[in-house]
Order: C-alpha cells, then structure tokens, then sequence
C-alpha cells in the first residue's frame, strides 16, 4: 500500500514546476460553494490559495439554470413577461422593463406619460429593495448579524407597497407591454411618501452604524481595488463602475423612460475599494427616495393613461368589457392568441440595481418571440471578481463577493 | 444611436479599408447595425474601437432558423462619450459555426461567447478557455438552438444517477 503511494510519475515534478513557479509555499485548491451562505446564491469559487492568500479564482455557475431564455420563446409576447420577471429574483421590475421596453421598440409603441412615472415609481423602490437586500447579506457577511433585520424590515414596507399596487409581493407583473397593469390604488401616494421620508431617516441610521465601525471599515477600506480601466475592459458596469469614479448611469447618461424629467445625482466612489462600493449604493438609496418623491408629486399633472390606448397590444379596460364587443373580440384576440409584433431586433439597456440589464428580442412576426436574451450585469460583474481578488486574504474574497452583489438567479438565468 | 447617413459613412469607411468587410448594413428603430464577413470581426470591432466605441456591452447569439446562414453573433459596442451605440452582426452556418474569438481584445465577452457556444454550438477560434458555462459539462446538444426541444428531457437527480440516466435520451 504505503510502496504504491510513493511511486511518482517521471516528470511530474518538472511539470508542477512549469505550472507553479517557485511557490513559497504548497499551492491549495479549495472549492467554495455552491451550498455557502456567503455565495449569496448557489454560486461555486475554485480557488487556489497559497496560505491565506487567493492566487486564483475560476467561478463555475450554472446551478439554477432554468432555461428562462428558452421558456420565453415558448409563449407569446405578454405570457414572457412572468418568465423573464424571474432571472434576476431582487430586480424583477428591472427585468420585466427591460423586456417590455424591447417589445415596445419593435412595436414602435408609444408609452404614456403617466405610465412612464408609474414605472419610474416602481423601479427606484425596487432599486431600493434590492440596495437592501444586498446591505442586509453583505453586512451579515462582515458580521454585522443585526444590519440583516433592520434592512429586512424596511424591505418588507417596499414589498408591502407592490403589493397594494399591483397584489403580487414579488414577481409582481406589474409593467405591461405600454404600460403597467393597472394605476395605483387610493392611498397609495401617502403611503409612498411616508416610505420615502422613514428610508432616509433609516439610510442614516444604517450609514451611522456602518460609517464608523471600525470593524467594518478595516474589512472594507483600501480592499480589492481594480482600476476603471479594466473594470470597463472587463465590461463592468453599475455601482460597481461608478465606485471606481466613473460617473456611468444609463439613467442619466441616456435617460429612458422619464427619467431626464427628474432631478437627482449620480453618487461616485475615489478609488474603487470596498468601501467605495459600499458607500455608492447607500448613497444611491437617498437618490432613488428623491426620485420617487419627485415622481410622486407630479403625477397629478402627467397626461396619460396607465397604460397605452393601442387596443392591438393593451387589454381594454374591464368595464368595457360588459357593453362593448369590440372590446371583447380584442380582449379575446389579446388572451388567446397574443399579438403580433413586426419583424426585427431590438436591444433595450436600461440601468439596474447591478448595472446595465439589456433585453434583446428577435421577432419573426409571429405572436412568439424568437429569441430573448438578457445581457444580465451579474454575469458579466462577475468575471471582475477574479481581477478583484487576486493576491488578497480569504477573508477579503467574502467581502469582495458581498460587495459584488452577484444575483445567481439573473447569472444563471 | 448614429442615424442612416452616420451609419453608412462608418460602412462606407470600413469598406475604404477593406472591401470585404462589411456586407450589409440596417438602421430599423433607430438602432444601427452593421453585417460583417465572420472572419473580419476582430478587424471591425478594432477599427470602431478607434472610432470611440470602446465599450463591448453585450454579446449574443441568434438562431434564424430556418434562414441560412442559421446562427448569429450579435455585438453591442457603446461609445460612453458620444452615448451612441452601434451593433455588429455576423452569420455562420451550423455545419462551420466558427468565429474568431475576440475575448484576446475585449476580455467582457469571455463569458458570453461560452454561454453562445453552450447555447447554439459557435466555436470561438481563439478563445483562452471555450467550455460548456451554463449547462453541465457532459451535456449533449445546444439548447437555444430552434429545432431543440423544450420541456421532455430528464432531470439529472442524484437517485437516478446512479441507473444511469443521462442528460439527453
């Protein structure tokens, strides 16, 4: 037994030699993942550590690949909207617009205005959301076990808010294609506002906590920096962008949906460490409240209905329904069969909570689509993590993926 | 987006330099794609890099069936000064599906010209590290190709791994 243990391949340490050069000490190759708490998801790490220290990073994902892209060109145009929803499980308003607004270029369909507001509304609380949700997990991750239920606790008011305006908590179906499925119920507003006021005073709180905790501050300062340059050669975007002091925001930068209409600021980082990632997303909590405040207040002046008066493409209203057949027969067309949408290609960026969420959809005419793919920005931000890693402790590699933010739903799609 | 005349002095530019470069070019809703020769889209990809679309955003793969060439590589490029975006577009047939890798020069599209490959079976010539990245290594086929069937197929569970069930019958 123990002779059969000692036999050594001719050339095996010549060619351990090529691969490591003189390393100080025995290289390490440890799986991390999928099933880790700190992977946010079911994301798998093959490192190779030298000690402490992280010398490689290969991530292997694919471990809830569902086939959402493949699903969708199973149903018809309105029927998708749930699937994609689903990708990126924090961001489902993000997806379901990215979506809607690709089949609204290939329709060259015409969104009202109002409709546009309500849309803003509902992405800057989901940004807020999922700003939350990521400070929630990543603070757990530093240790800080307490940020995880306070952070919850507002999420719940943001997810109550989805609920009373659309009777879904998540995966709410809300945005249509033109439109959103129906206006905000009485109530709603005050209630908006009154979230928007306790978020600021909550961000501050958690700023404080955060800010000046020493613990915090050691694992996060001076941390895993990468330079913009490879991080736009790396195809990163989003906070993750602008931590590195690249003022990039679709939103301002190439404003969809109403978004030139209101007055807020793009938070950006110095260097590009921990912190600065950490620090742009909280600050962006305040700018999403002062968008949605702003929103909020004009929606009495908008022009428009909920959702685009094209009876080809929206639902009629339900009343009509009863006195009108025409209303019927497209309502009937609509369920049935779908509409139809004129060939061609349509590339839709918008900016998530993660960076840029691009929906690509490929029309053959036919009231199915024929290809839908979402450029997710966790798929490509990750392929930044081994840049960012590299040549720091373990401990640091948690606190980087914390600050990544990777959603392996929206990764693996 | 550049409009029809812009994006035909960029053709028209590309093909000044290189004849065979560009085959086609298509403005629909005010988005500007160009068609390219699939051996020569690590050339135009660098010719509109020079021309300040230095940021690859999204790289992706189409099946057109049943048109021919069947597959498709789609490539956003975003210029972030001017905010102008353009789109490069090549077709292979699935009997070749090989494209040359532009990973070496934009290391963004790594990961997407892997999930293509997984996907619809393009071979990225070049490509530092071309494995399956969604799908199990062993699995057989190109899921998001059209004539692939949804829904049937059995789900790999470690009770029937070991009868030997496999991943596609």
């Amino acid at each position: 037994m123990s002779a059969s243990l000692d036999v050594v391949s001719p050339g095996a340490a010549e060619q351990a030699e090529q691969f490591h050069p003189e390393p100080e000490q025995e290289l390490l190759t440890m799986n991390f993942g999928p099933h880790h708490p700190a992977t946010h998801g079911v994301l798998r790490l093959l490192c190779t550590l030298e000690g402490e220290v992280v010398r490689d990073l290969k991530p292997i994902i694919g471990y809830v690949h569902t086939g959402i892209e493949k699903t969708a060109e199973d149903k018809n145009y309105w029927q998708a909207i749930p699937v994609v929803e689903r990708m990126d499980y924090l961001a489902y308003y993000f997806n379901a617009y990215a979506y809607c607004g690709a089949v609204e270029r290939l329709l060259a369909l015409e969104v009202p205005k109002y409709a546009q507001y309500l849309r803003v509304i509902h992405l800057e609380l989901n940004r807020i959301k999922s700003h939350l949700v990521w400070l929630g997990t990543s603070a757990l991750d530093l240790g800080a076990v307490s940020m995880f239920w306070y952070c919850f606790r507002e999420r719940e008011q943001v997810l109550d808010l989805f609920e009373m305006s659309s009777g879904a908590r998540m995966h709410t179906r809300y945005i249509q294609v033109g439109g959103v499925a129906d206006d905000i119920p009485p109530g709603w507003v005050d209630r908006c506002r009154t979230f928007t006021a306790l978020m600021r005073r909550r961000a501050d709180e958690y700023g404080a906590l955060l800010n000046r905790n020493e613990i915090v501050l050691q694992r996060l300062r001076n941390v895993c920096i990468v330079p913009k340059e490879r991080l736009l050669e790396l195809g990163v975007t989003g906070p993750l962008l602008r931590a590195a002091g690249m003022p990039w925001d679709l939103r301002k930068a190439d404003p969809y949906c109403s978004y030139e209409d209101f007055d807020f600021k793009i938070p950006v980082g110095t260097i590009g460490d921990n912190y600065d990632r950490f620090a742009v997303r909280l600050a962006e909590i305040y700018e999403s409240c002062s968008i949605i405040d702003q929103a909020v207040d004009r929606l009495d002046d908008v022009e428009g209905g909920h959702i685009a008066d094209d009876r080809k493409v929206a639902l009629p209203p339900r009343h009509e329904l009863a006195t009108s057949m025409e209303a019927l027969i497209h309502h009937f067309k609509l369920v049935t069969e779908g509409y139809r949408v004129p060939p061609g290609e349509a590339y839709f960026p918008i900016e998530s909570p993660r960076g840029e969420l691009g929906c690509f959809v490929r029309s053959d005419g036919s009231a199915k689509p024929a290809r839908v793919h979402m450029r997710d920005p966790s798929f490509v931000n990750l392929q930044a993590l081994a840049d960012m890693v590299h040549g720091t402790y373990v401990a640091d590699l948690i606190a980087t993926l914390a600050m990544l933010d990777p959603v392996l739903g929206g990764i693996d799609r | 987006m550049p409009d029809a005349t812009g994006l035909e002095l960029i053709a028209q530019d590309l093909r000044d330099a290189d004849a065979e470069a560009v085959l086609e070019t298509l403005h629909f809703r005010e988005q500007a794609t160009i068609i390219v020769e699939p051996t020569k889209i690590g050339w135009v990809l660098e010719r509109l890099r020079e021309r300040g679309y230095s940021f690859l955003a999204s790289v992706h793969g189409v099946d057109y069936y049943p048109e021919e060439p069947r597959l498709g590589m789609h490539y956003e490029l975003l210029d972030m000064e001017a905010v102008d975006r353009i789109r490069v577009k090549l077709r292979v047939h699935t009997e070749s599906p090989e494209v040359p890798s532009v990973t070496p020069e934009w290391p963004t599209a790594d990961h997407q010209e892997r999930e293509a490959y997984d996907m619809f079976g393009i071979v990225f010539t070049g490509h530092p590290d071309l494995r399956r990245i969604l799908m199990p290594e062993d699995y057989e086929g190109y899921p998001q190709r059209r004539d692939f069937p949804v829904g049937g197929e059995p789900v790999l569970f470690t009770y029937n791994e070991s009868q030997g069930a496999d991943y596609t019958q």
